[in-house]
């Protein structure tokens, strides 16, 4: 039995670290200046804890057969630990623990202690019961006043996140049901929330933060690459959960004036 | 000091209703807790095949049940979550092994408070019946997860089973919170009051300590759940807003303003967090008893596995905002947290450490008890290092509320403490019913669980990394999760295989309680009280004697010994530590 | 390192009775107790006064995480969805401070009449061994009903705070009317419910002196119930005290 449990231990080993190694699933391309400080903290991770695995599950399986009864053979060690052996563990496992967060941290300030730099592209993310609204502040760079009782989901874009249409700021405001940003530019998104709590998750922007009712969060991002990306929704909000989605186009600056041109005439 | 006076100076009970339904005795409290355990996780893991099955057919129309919709798929996730959390791994690990054997295994004849504990357990009967009925009323079972976010658990109006379905599932949750709370006042004084002569803190079985911080914790944790679910029903059924800020559903504005979502995530995250370690601590406790008896050697570290309890029990209270790294904190906040997260793996770690330190150098026996809990370890060793990527909050990112979350939990809390109930069973089951069960079929039922508990959650880490979301009832409508649905698949048929497996033990634990080879009062010649006294224990645990202590509770292989392993009551001449 | 092998094979288990075992008659009380055969009436006591106060920590944690969420609401800017800004919107609540006043004196007496039941039980039980020595008389037991005072002040302390409750939602202030509100209404609703509880353990005390049970057995029960009393009254003082500075 002890052998068999060795040969099983040692294949899920096999197994798991196996498709993590050879990445069969695996993040997505990330497309964004952030992707590089995550994907490294998250390799970084990924090494370390991996050793950890493999070596925890290879002793595991290793002794359980090493020191099976074998009748008279077999002498065990009768012992009550090791203080030292204890002490260095220990203190090599909050090294290593604490360390990586340390390590991470910084990156993680990086993204999220500083607020959006000057001359960023401001957009306002809406989520609601079940579907993602984007608005543009226009030449002004103010958005205009929205308000709750005007909110109609069944009117179109600019009805349903309430915009106010008799203020001045609101009228070169844009909304739209898709996200169009420039290339290589800081975004400056604000987030609300409608109805109950939503998450604007990008994967391959390496992105997620939680849109919630009664509050505005501003958070920022840099997409790196042309192309188009799924948004997702990271937060259970009922029932069309699952197909509350959207679409990042991230194109370049003359193309995103271009079609921030166009949505503006057509208002 | 136990005496049994003290506790109860009444002869053994007579007549059914006495015995068995209404029963003081901690060993039938025990038992009725484990019996209703057992019917929950069968009720919960039918809800999980449900929810493998239409993630793979959504558009599929099954006999009875008809067609699961959206809605449907999320009650069924919303229940299976609360009743797996809470009617099993809070009922069975505490209230089912922790009543049957905490008594006994410090040498006393019955917990402190015989008539608190019957109602601690008939509490969480009324409360698992509250709950079962959500799935009976109009609307249905509630879909909002079983972490209840607000605004979406706090607005009736906000998805079906939202409206008396949610009412009901806050009450059953609320009452649950009261009968934990009566047990765990019942554990601590127990454990602290009813030592027998000798039994000292640092001589008592980890299996104890386990209990006892897990009690110390749902003591402090309970109240906070419980004053969160009043707040949810007052903002549900009395208009306040404490949770609901102003909020427009459905073009319709709701009568609430000023209350913070987050409010609620604090609340419940402050629960919830220890409620995870109650949730594993007792497991922690049957795998270092079975290592250390199984292995024929001393726990490797008493007094550090002791102090490691207290330290994840302690530690466990400040690391709650790892849950809402995502959520709108501050992330300044997140930062300490996240700290306090990577502290807390340090006293896993060292669990495990000593676990592997027990086996080495040890002579290990194979029983069907042992290979649960060295799946234990195997178990604990894989989810809980998903635990230090999740810590992270640039890592976070990425991995909220994506399927890597959900293998993290489930590896430990899905997997790991239900091995440790499993080899619970297997290992007290002679104790308690004076039969074994069958070596052969609790072999196969360890072989066909571990790998096929395995195939279903470790591949959910390569799902989450790749981006695919929780609580989504289906991957259809984004493309870039397409590419996915063929693992989903595999995990669905694995899962099959697995839930079908838990029937042989069922079917093995039925039959061993009638058939099985008789037992004798010492099988696994292990140490600890319980293994001392009749199979199965008279009323009063230790037949009209109050044991006496003489050796700590891991004395296997004692040098110059007269057998390999040196039982707790043994004269103190026997040579030990 | 010494090391044992065993000879012992685990086909013939040997049944795990220990020889350290004392056999003392089952109702021995074990050395701490009388010796006499009857219960230990003084560890009894000590355990239930345990019991209670790690009882009273789980009440604590509910006051604790109320206190936490009134704190923080208080302080909490909220948005105003018309204008996107944060504003505080927390109004002070108009508390009948009289009214509320007049239910702490009333909880304040109660507590003194806990008490007095509390040591007049006490010194009943003291005494109970005297009875039972032939020739000795201690003259007739019917102590002043300090117990069913302090039942009767519990609950006109309820009925008062009842009508603080109406003159709350006389002077506007109804549940659902402001965060403020809310929290008052739910701190002192909590606070009566677990008093109302305390309320039904004394009338079981009451009952349960009519029912002749040995008086160190009741004296268990009343000396538990009036120190959940106390600690319900100094409960109370900590409700109106937040409510009352921190409004």
């Amino acid at each position: 039995m002890g052998l068999a449990l060795l040969g099983i231990i040692w294949l899920i080993t096999l197994v798991s670290t196996y498709f993590f190694a050879a990445k069969t699933w695996w993040l997505p391309h990330g497309a964004s200046l952030a992707t590089a400080g995550i994907d490294h903290q998250f390799a970084v991770t990924y090494l370390l804890m991996g050793i950890v695995f493999v070596a925890a599950q290879g002793a595991l399986g290793l002794f359980v057969w090493q020191y099976r009864d074998r009748g008279t053979a077999s002498k065990v060690t009768y012992t009550h630990g090791n203080t030292t052996m204890e002490a260095v563990w220990t203190a090599l496992t909050a090294i290593l623990f604490i360390g990586l967060n340390l390590m991470g941290s910084p990156i993680w300030a990086a993204e999220r202690f500083a607020p959006a730099q000057a001359g960023s592209v401001p957009v306002e993310v809406t989520g609601m019961q079940f579907a993602w609204y984007f608005r543009y502040p226009g030449a002004d760079g103010k958005y205009g006043r929205t308000d709750p009782k005007l909110m109609d989901p069944s009117a179109g874009n600019e009805a349903a996140i309430g915009l106010d249409t008799s203020d001045p700021a609101s009228k070169d405001d844009v909304v739209t049901g898709t996200m169009y940003v420039p290339v290589n530019r800081e975004i400056d998104l604000t987030e609300r929330a409608v109805d109950v709590i939503h998450s604007f998750f990008v994967p391959q922007m390496r992105f997620k933060q939680d849109a919630v009712p009664g509050l505005i969060i501003h958070m920022h991002f840099t997409p790196t690459e042309i192309g188009e990306y799924e948004i997702a929704c990271a937060e259970l909000c009922g029932l069309g959960h699952y197909k509350m989605h959207g679409m990042l186009h991230v194109v370049s600056q003359e193309d995103f004036d271009k079609w921030l041109a166009t949505r503006e005439a057509e208002k | 000091m136990a005496t049994s006076a003290t506790v109860h100076s009444h002869a053994a009970p007579q007549g059914f209703i006495r015995k068995y339904i209404f029963s003081l005795d901690h060993k039938v409290i025990g038992l009725q807790y484990y019996f209703l355990a057992l019917v929950a996780v069968f009720v919960g893991m039918f809800l999980s095949v449900l929810m493998r099955f239409h993630m793979i057919w959504p558009t599929a129309v099954l006999p009875i049940i008809g067609e699961i919709k959206p809605e449907t798929y999320l009650s069924l996730l919303t229940m299976h979550g609360t009743i797996m959390v809470f009617f099993v791994l809070t009922t069975a690990p505490q209230g089912g092994f922790g009543n049957y054997f905490l008594p006994i295994q410090i040498g006393a004849p019955d917990m402190a408070f015989p008539v608190l504990n019957m109602l601690s357990f008939w509490t969480t009967f009324v409360a698992f019946v509250v709950i079962l009925a959500a799935f009976f009323v109009t609307g249905g079972a509630p879909l909002h997860g079983w972490t209840g976010y607000a605004p979406l658990s706090a607005l009736t109006n906000s998805g079906p089973g939202e409206q008396l379905g949610a009412d009901l599932w806050i009450t059953s949750i609320a009452i649950f919170c009261i009968a934990s709370l009566m047990g765990a006042l019942n554990f601590i004084t127990t454990t602290l009051d009813l030592r027998a002569k000798g039994m000292t803190m640092m001589r008592m079985p980890l299996t104890v300590w386990a209990w006892f911080v897990t009690a110390i914790l749902g003591l402090l944790a309970f109240g906070v759940l419980l004053s969160a679910g009043i707040l949810l029903l007052l903002d549900r059924n009395l208009g306040t807003s404490f949770y609901i800020p102003l909020v427009v559903v459905n073009g319709q504005v709701m009568g609430h303003k000023g209350g913070s979502p987050l409010l609620w995530q604090h609340l419940f995250w402050f629960f919830g967090h220890p409620e995870v370690y109650i949730a594993i601590l007792p497991g922690m406790g049957v795998a270092s008893q079975l290592l250390s008896t199984f292995s024929r050697k001393p726990i490797f570290g008493y007094k550090a596995m002791v102090y490691a309890i207290m330290a994840i029990g302690f530690l466990g209270f400040m690391v709650w905002g790892h849950h809402m790294f995502m959520s709108g904190m501050s992330p300044y906040t997140a930062f300490a947290f996240s700290l306090m997260t990577m502290a807390i793996g340090v006293p896993s770690a060292i669990k495990t450490f000593n676990w592997l330190g027990t086996i080495h150098g040890g002579r290990v026996r194979f029983q069907t008890p042992m290979l649960f809990a060295i799946g234990f370890v195997s178990l604990f060793v894989s989810g809980g290092l998903s635990g230090p990527f999740l810590a992270q909050p640039v890592l976070d990112i990425p991995l909220h509320d994506t399927a890597f979350v959900v293998g993290h939990f489930h590896l430990i809390m899905g997997v790991a403490a239900i091995f440790g109930m499993f080899a619970g069973t297997y290992y007290w089951f002679p104790k308690m019913f004076g039969r074994m069960m069958n070596e052969t079929w609790g072999r196969v039922h360890f072989v066909i669980t571990l790998i096929g508990t395995y195939c279903i959650f470790m591949p959910m880490h390569y799902l989450g990394m790749a981006g695919q979301p929780r609580r989504y009832s289906q991957f259809t409508e984004l493309t870039y999760l397409h590419h996915l649905i063929p693992l989903n698949e595999f995990m669905t048929y694995a899962a099959f295989i697995t839930v079908a497996a838990q029937f042989i033990f069922v079917a093995n634990l039925f039959w061993s309680m009638f058939k099985g080879p008789k037992a004798s009062d010492n099988p696994w010649e292990a140490t600890t009280l319980e293994w001392t006294t009749a199979t199965p224990p008279p009323h009063d645990n230790f037949g009209g004697h109050t044991p006496v202590v003489n050796h700590g509770p891991y004395e296997y292989s004692v040098p110059g010994a007269p057998r390999d392993y040196v039982m707790q009551t043994d004269p103190p001449t026997v040579a030990s530590h | 390192m010494v090391t044992f092998s065993s000879p012992v094979s685990i086909d013939v288990p040997k049944t795990g009775q220990g020889g350290g075992g004392t056999r003392p008659p089952a109702y021995c009380g074990g050395g701490d107790g009388p010796g006499d055969g009857s219960p230990d009436y003084g560890q009894r006591l000590r355990r239930v006064r345990l019991g209670l106060a790690i009882g009273l920590t789980s009440v604590t944690m509910i006051f604790v995480s109320l206190t936490s969420a009134y704190v923080v609401r208080r302080g909490l800017p909220t948005l105003d969805e018309r204008t996107n800004k944060y504003v505080r919107d927390w109004i002070p609540v108009d508390l009948p401070t009289t009214l509320l006043l007049v239910n702490t004196a009333l909880l304040l007496v109660s507590s003194i009449t806990a008490e007095l039941a509390r040591r007049q039980i006490a010194r009943q039980a003291a005494l109970a061994p005297l009875r039972s020595i032939p020739g000795v008389s201690l003259g007739e037991d019917n102590g002043f009903p300090w117990l069913s005072i302090t039942v009767v002040l519990g609950g006109g302390f309820l009925a008062g705070q009842w009508m603080a409750w109406r003159e709350l939602a006389d002077r506007g202030f109804y549940i659902a009317t402001s965060a403020s509100s809310s929290f008052v209404y739910l701190l002192t609703a909590t606070h009566a419910v677990h008093l109302a509880g305390g309320i039904l353990v004394l009338l079981y005390a009451v009952a349960v002196s009519l029912l002749h049970k040995p008086v160190e057995e009741r004296r268990i029960v009343v000396d538990v119930t009036a120190w959940y009393w106390h600690f319900m009254f100094l409960l109370w003082l900590y409700i109106f005290g937040l409510v009352w500075f921190i409004r």
